[in-house]
C-alpha cells in the first residue's frame, strides 16, 4: 500500500465522525478571532443560547480595522477616528469579555495581524487544525498544522461544536528543488508558482511544499509561501515537520511546557508525507531559475519577472485570457510592452500577514539603510506584523534605518494590504506591495498594486521604479 | 436558514472569470457586524461611479448605467451566470449575504472558490457548476433572449429552460438535504455530541499539550 502525505495524517488524526455521503466531522484544535468575521458568529451564538464548547481553544485580536499611527493608538479604542471601525474593534471586546476568550487588545504588545500572532505565540503547533474567519489562515500549515480559512457561518459552527463538517481534499505537492538565489525569498518563490498554475490551479487541492529549497527556507519564509497557497485557489498550504519547525516553536508562550516536550516532538516527527506518498497532482520547479518578482495587473497570476515586460493583449492565449489583460490594461493604466523597470510608483507598502515578521523587516533594512526615499513617492510605510516584532526591530534598530530613510514606522496590523483603515491608496496610484492581493480596489477604491518581495519593495521605494535588488547594491544603492 | 426547493428567476449574465470577492462586496463594507443589508454594496465598485462608504445613502449615488445590475430587468434577476473561479480571494462570508441580500438564490459557473462555495450553502443560496461548454451555451441563450429565466428545480437536481429542455447538475447529498429542509448545522453536528466528546478524551491523552487549561 502506498503511503500517506502529510495531510492524509493531519486528516486521519482529526476525524470524529465519517459520514456516508463521504464528508467527515473534523475536530478543530485552535480557532483564531478577529473583528471583522466574528461578530455575526458570536451574535448568532447568543440568539441560540449555545456557549463556546471550549473556550480556551480560541484566541483572538483586532488587526484589520485597527490605526496604525501612534496618535490614534495611544487614545485607545475611543481614538480610532473612523466610527464604524471603533464599533467593530470594541464589539469585538466586548464579545470576548462576555465569553471569557483572550484577546490580546489593540494596545497589548502581543497584539498585531493574526496570523503573525499565532505562530508567534505557540499558539499554532505542529499537527494541530487551525482555523480563522480570514482566507490567509493557510499561513500556519508551515508548521505540519493543517490550516485554513472559513465563513463566519463556519465560524460560529466551531465555536459551538469544536468541529467542521468537511469533504477531504485531493493532495498537490509544489516540489522546488536546488538553490534559491542571492537575495530570492519565499515571496518571489510562491509568486513564481502562482504564475505557473494559476489562480485556480490548487482549487479542490491541499497544496504542499516540498523539495530541498523548501527544507532549507526559515520558518518565517515557509509561512509567507503557505500564506498565498490561496492565492493560488488552495485553501491549505503545507510544509512538513522539520528541526527548523521545532527550534522554532520551542520556549514559546502557549508551546508544550517541558515535561510535555519531548512527547511532543516524538510526535510530530511524522508530520511529513511518506516517501512512497502518493499525491494527485505534483508540480516542480527549479529554484535556480526563480528571479524577482513583480505582478503587473490585478490577479496574482499576473506576474513576471524584474527584467519583464507588462504583456500586450495580443500575448494572451485565448480569447478570455486577451480580454482579462485588455481589462487589466485599463484598471492598472498600461498599454501592454513596458518594462517593470519603467513603472513609476506613488506608494510602498512594507507588511502584511505575507510579509511584516522580523526577518522581512530586516531584508528590507539592508536595502534601505543609508538610503532615501526618492522625492517622487507620496508615502512609503513599513508596519510590523505585532508589537512583539515592532519591539524586535526596535531593538535591532531597523526602526531608525527606515525613518532616517524616510519611511513611515507604524504600529502592528493589517493597515493597507486591504486598506479597512486609514491606511490606503488613492485612485490610480501604483503602489509597491509586500501584501498578497493585486486585486482592483483592494488597497483603496482605484488604487493599482504590485506584488513583491519587502528587499524589492525597499529598493522600489529608493528608486522610485521597481529595480532588480539583485544588483541594488552594486549600482550604488540610492540612485 | 430559509429552504430552498425550486427557483425561477431571471438570469443575469457576468462574462468574465476570476470574479473575487473584494469585486463582490469591497472591504469598506465588512465593518458592518450585522449579517444583512449587504445588498445595496454588491458589486459596489462596478455599479456606481464614486466610491461607496457604509453610511453613504445608496440611492443618491451616482450609477454605472452599463451594468448589467443596473439594467432592467436584469435588476429583478435572482440567477448569476459567470465564467471560472467565482468567488475566488478572501473567506469574507460578506459575499454570499449580499448576492442573497440583492435578490439572488443561484449562481452557476464552470467552478467555484472552495471557501466561497462552502458559504453560499449556510446562506440559502445555491452555487451550481456546468461544464464549459454548457455554461457558454446558457450565455448564448441569455444573449439572445432579454430576461431570460431558468427554473432550478434542487430535489430532482435540474436546471429546466423555459422551452422545456433540461440540464441536470451535481450537489453534495448532505448539502442538499440541510437546504431542501432549511437546516442549520450547528444543531445536526451537535447530534453527535458524544462523538466529539469521546474523540476529545482520546485525543488529550495522545497530545495532551494542545489542552490549556
Amino acid at each position: 500500500m502506498a503511503g500517506f502525505t502529510l495531510y492524509d495524517k493531519l486528516w486521519a488524526q482529526h476525524v470524529v465522525k465519517e459520514r456516508e455521503d463521504g464528508t467527515a466531522l473534523i475536530y478543530i484544535d485552535r480557532q483564531l478571532l478577529h473583528e471583522v468575521t466574528s461578530p455575526q458568529a458570536f451574535e448568532g451564538l447568543r440568539l441560540a443560547g449555545r456557549k463556546l464548547w471550549s473556550v480556551p481553544a480560541n484566541l483572538a485580536t483586532p488587526d484589520h480595522n485597527v490605526p496604525t499611527t501612534l496618535t490614534e493608538r495611544q487614545a485607545g479604542i475611543e481614538g480610532i477616528e473612523d466610527p464604524v471601525s471603533r464599533i467593530q474593534v470594541q464589539t469585538l471586546d466586548d464579545n470576548c469579555d462576555e465569553f471569557g476568550v483572550e484577546e490580546f487588545k489593540m494596545n497589548d504588545v502581543r497584539q498585531g495581524i493574526v496570523h503573525v500572532v499565532g505562530p508567534e505565540q505557540g499558539a499554532t503547533l505542529p499537527g494541530m487544525t487551525v482555523v480563522c474567519g480570514d482566507s490567509h489562515t493557510a499561513t500556519h500549515g508551515a508548521f505540519a498544522a493543517l490550516a485554513h480559512g472559513i465563513g463566519t457561518s463556519e465560524v460560529e459552527h466551531v465555536m459551538a461544536t469544536q468541529c467542521l463538517i468537511q469533504r477531504k481534499m485531493k493532495n498537490l505537492l509544489i516540489k522546488v528543488e536546488g538553490e534559491l538565489g542571492q537575495a530570492i525569498t519565499g515571496k518571489d518563490v510562491v509568486l513564481h508558482v502562482i504564475g505557473v498554475i494559476g489562480t485556480a490551479g490548487g482549487n479542490g487541492y491541499a497544496m504542499e511544499f516540498g523539495g530541498s529549497a523548501i527544507r532549507s527556507m526559515s520558518m518565517e519564509g515557509r509561512m509567507t509561501m503557505c500564506n498565498m497557497a490561496i492565492e493560488a485557489g488552495a485553501r491549505v498550504g503545507m510544509v512538513a515537520f522539520d528541526r527548523i519547525t521545532q527550534d522554532y516553536v520551542q520556549g514559546r508562550p502557549f508551546a508544550p511546557t517541558q515535561d510535555q516536550w519531548e512527547g511532543a516532538v516524538s510526535n510530530w516527527a511524522n508530520l511529513v508525507s511518506d516517501d512512497d506518498a502518493v499525491f494527485d497532482k505534483v508540480v516542480e520547479v527549479n529554484a535556480a531559475d526563480i528571479i524577482p518578482q513583480v505582478t503587473w495587473g490585478t490577479s496574482p497570476e499576473m506576474v513576471t519577472t524584474i527584467d519583464g515586460f507588462v504583456p500586450k493583449v495580443e500575448d494572451g492565449v485565448t480569447d478570455e485570457h486577451k480580454e482579462a489583460i485588455q481589462r487589466a490594461h485599463k484598471y492598472m493604466g498600461f498599454e501592454g510592452g513596458e518594462a517593470i523597470t519603467d513603472i513609476q510608483l506613488d506608494r510602498v507598502f512594507i507588511g502584511s500577514c505575507t510579509n511584516s515578521r522580523i526577518e522581512d523587516l530586516r531584508a528590507a533594512a539592508a536595502v534601505a539603510k543609508g538610503g532615501k526615499v526618492a522625492n517622487t513617492l507620496k508615502q512609503a510605510l513599513v508596519v510590523p506584523g505585532s508589537g512583539l516584532v515592532k519591539a524586535q526591530a526596535e531593538a535591532e534598530g531597523l526602526h531608525t534605518i527606515f525613518t532616517d530613510a524616510g519611511f513611515e514606522w507604524r504600529e502592528p496590523g493589517c493597515s493597507m494590504c486591504l486598506a479597512m483603515n486609514a491606511d490606503k491608496l488613492g485612485s490610480g496610484e501604483h503602489c509597491a506591495s509586500t501584501s498578497n492581493r493585486n486585486f482592483e480596489g483592494r488597497q483603496g477604491y482605484g488604487g493599482r498594486t504590485h506584488l513583491v518581495s519587502p528587499a524589492m519593495a525597499a529598493a522600489a521605494a529608493i528608486a522610485g521604479h521597481f529595480v532588480d535588488v539583485r544588483h541594488f547594491n552594486l549600482e550604488g544603492g540610492a540612485k | 436558514m430559509k429552504a430552498f426547493t425550486t427557483h425561477k428567476g431571471i438570469v443575469a449574465p457576468m462574462d468574465r472569470a476570476n470574479i473575487d470577492t473584494d469585486m463582490i462586496i469591497p472591504k469598506q463594507f465588512l465593518k458592518s457586524i450585522k449579517r444583512s443589508g449587504f445588498g445595496p454594496n454588491l458589486f459596489d465598485e462596478l455599479r456606481y461611479t464614486d466610491l461607496g462608504l457604509p453610511d453613504a445613502d445608496n440611492s443618491a449615488r451616482p450609477l454605472n448605467k452599463d451594468f448589467i445590475l443596473n439594467r432592467a430587468p436584469y435588476n429583478k434577476s435572482s440567477v448569476l451566470l459567470a465564467r471560472e473561479n467565482f468567488g475566488c480571494g478572501s473567506s469574507r462570508e460578506h459575499a454570499p449575504w449580499a448576492l442573497e441580500d440583492f435578490g439572488f438564490r443561484v449562481v452557476i459557473a464552470p467552478s467555484f472558490a472552495d471557501i466561497f462555495f462552502n458559504n453560499c450553502f449556510k446562506n440559502a443560496l445555491l452555487p451550481i457548476v456546468l461544464s464549459e461548454a454548457i455554461v457558454d451555451d446558457l450565455f448564448k441563450d441569455v444573449a439572445a433572449v432579454e430576461g431570460l429565466e431558468l427554473t432550478v428545480d434542487l430535489e430532482n437536481q435540474k436546471i429546466i429552460k423555459s422551452d422545456g429542455s433540461e440540464i441536470a447538475f451535481e450537489v453534495d447529498a448532505f448539502r442538499k438535504h440541510c437546504l431542501l429542509n432549511g437546516l442549520d448545522d450547528i444543531g445536526l453536528t451537535l447530534q453527535d455530541e458524544g462523538a466529539i466528546k469521546s474523540y476529545e478524551e482520546q485525543r488529550k491523552q495522545q497530545a495532551p499539550w494542545l489542552f490549556r487549561a
